[in-house]
C-alpha cells in the first residue's frame, strides 16, 4: 500500500568545515510530534543535520537523530559540549543537558537562518501552529500558539494527501493548477473539512481544486492567528508546512507580503535555535570557569 | 515578551495575554486564581512569570468560567490582581 504522507527522511553535511579546529561544537535537537531534527553546529556555524520521522517514541527518535546527524561525521556524542533539547519530545530526552521551548528557538534559528531583519516568524508544525514576533537578536518579544487542534498543521495535510492519494511532496504544486480559486472548505476543524472534501469528490470535483479549497481553508486559519498577534517584515515561514507552495503563495496573496526565501532547510529552524542557545550556554560556562 | 496561551477553535477565540515586560514577578496572579491556571515560571530567558500551566492550556474557557459570570459584574480575580496590569483576557 502506498502511504501518500510518507515524506522522505534526509542528512546532510557541510564539505567545507573542519570539526577538529573549532572550539565550540553544540548540538540542537527538535524533537517534534511528526518529525525530529537534531543540528550539529562548529563555533556557530552549521555542520550537520538530520531530519527524520518521531514516531511513537521521542527518546529514541532523538538518539536515532542524533547518531544519524553524526554517521557520516567523525564526530563522536563525547565531542559535543553541550545538547539543547527542544520541541513537543524535549522534557524526556535523558542525554540532553538542557530543554528549551521551542517558541524561542525558533525565533533564534529563524535570526540566524534568514537574518536580523526577521521580526515575524510564523511556524507550521506537524501538530501545531505558532506565530512569533522576535527582535534583532532573535529574542521573542510576543507568541501565540494553536496546539488545540490540527486545522493549520501538517497532520492535516496528511490526511488529506491520504485521502486524495496525492503524495504529499506535491500537494502544494497540484493545489496551485486551478484556474479559478474554489471556495475553501471548514476550515475549524480537519475532521469536518475532510468530510467535506470527500463530499466534493462525489460531486466529481477534481483532486487539484478540493486540495485548493483545503490549502486556502488552511491559510486563512493560520493568517487569523498572525493577524491576532500582528505582523511585521520580515516575515518567514518555517516548519514543514513552508515547503508547501500551495500554502505559502495563499498566504503571501492573503497577507500582502512576500516571507524571505529559506537560504537553509526551513524544517531544521527550531533544531538551529536549540544548538545556538547551546553555543551561548557552553560561552557561559567557559566565562564562569 | 507578550504570551499568548488559549485557542481560537469554532466557538470563538480563547486568549490569556501575559505581557511579561510589565511584570513585576509578585506571583499574586497565581495565589488568587480559583482553578489553578496560573502558575509562576522561570522563563526562556530567565524571567520569573506567571503562565498558564500546560493542563487548562486547552480548556480555559472552561477553566476560567467560575470567574466569568454570563451575567452581572466581571471581576475577573487575576486581572484585578496585577497591579502592573500585565494580564488580559481575550474573551
Amino acid at each position: 500500500m502506498v502511504e501518500y504522507w510518507r515524506w522522505k527522511e534526509y542528512r546532510w553535511t557541510s564539505p567545507d568545515i573542519d570539526w577538529k579546529t573549532a572550539k565550540i561544537i553544540s548540538c540542537g535537537i527538535d524533537v517534534g510530534s511528526v518529525s525530529t531534527q537534531a543540528v550539529i553546529m562548529t563555533d556557530g556555524q552549521l555542520y550537520a543535520y538530520s531530519n527524520m520521522r518521531t514516531g511513537s517514541n521521542s527518546p529514541d527518535s532523538a538518539r536515532n537523530g542524533l547518531d544519524w546527524a553524526l554517521k557520516e561525521t567523525d564526530i563522536k556524542q563525547e565531542n559535543i559540549h553541550f545538547i539543547v533539547a527542544t520541541g513537543y519530545g524535549r522534557v524526556n530526552i535523558p542525554f540532553a543537558n538542557k530543554a528549551i521551548t521551542e517558541i524561542a528557538c525558533h525565533a533564534r534559528g529563524a535570526n540566524f537562518m534568514y537574518g536580523p531583519t526577521v521580526r515575524t516568524v510564523l511556524d507550521m508544525g506537524g501538530q501545531d501552529c505558532k506565530a512569533i514576533r522576535c527582535d534583532d537578536k532573535g529574542k521573542v518579544t510576543a507568541f501565540l500558539m494553536n496546539d488545540k487542534c490540527a486545522a493549520g498543521t501538517g497532520r492535516g495535510m496528511e490526511v488529506f494527501a491520504d485521502l486524495l492519494q496525492v503524495h504529499i511532496e506535491e500537494v502544494g504544486d497540484l493545489s496551485l493548477q486551478v484556474d479559478k480559486e474554489p471556495p475553501p472548505v471548514s476550515s475549524t476543524c480537519v475532521v469536518f473539512a475532510k468530510s467535506e472534501a470527500s463530499a466534493l469528490l462525489r460531486k466529481g470535483v477534481p483532486k487539484n481544486e478540493v486540495l485548493a479549497a483545503y490549502c486556502s481553508a488552511m491559510s486563512h486559519r493560520v493568517f487569523s492567528l498572525l493577524e491576532r498577534l500582528g505582523v511585521e517584515k520580515d516575515f518567514v515561514i518555517t516548519g514543514g508546512i513552508s515547503k508547501n507552495t500551495g500554502i505559502v503563495k495563499r498566504l503571501e496573496k492573503e497577507m500582502g507580503l512576500t516571507p524571505l526565501t529559506p537560504r537553509y532547510d526551513p524544517q531544521i529552524a527550531g533544531g538551529v535555535g536549540a544548538a545556538l542557545f547551546a553555543k551561548s550556554l557552553v560561552e557561559k560556562q567557559r566565562a564562569g570557569a | 515578551m507578550k504570551a499568548n496561551y488559549g485557542y481560537k477553535d469554532g466557538s470563538g477565540e480563547f486568549f490569556i495575554t501575559i505581557d511579561t515586560d510589565k511584570c513585576n514577578s509578585c506571583g499574586d496572579c497565581e495565589k488568587v486564581c480559583p482553578s489553578k491556571v496560573i502558575s509562576m515560571i522561570t522563563n526562556d530567558y530567565d524571567e520569573v512569570v506567571p503562565a498558564v500551566v500546560d493542563e487548562h492550556r486547552k480548556k480555559i474557557k472552561y477553566s476560567c468560567a467560575p470567574c466569568k459570570p454570563v451575567a452581572g459584574p466581571r471581576n475577573v480575580p487575576c486581572i484585578v490582581a496585577c497591579k502592573p496590569g500585565a494580564i488580559t483576557h481575550s474573551w
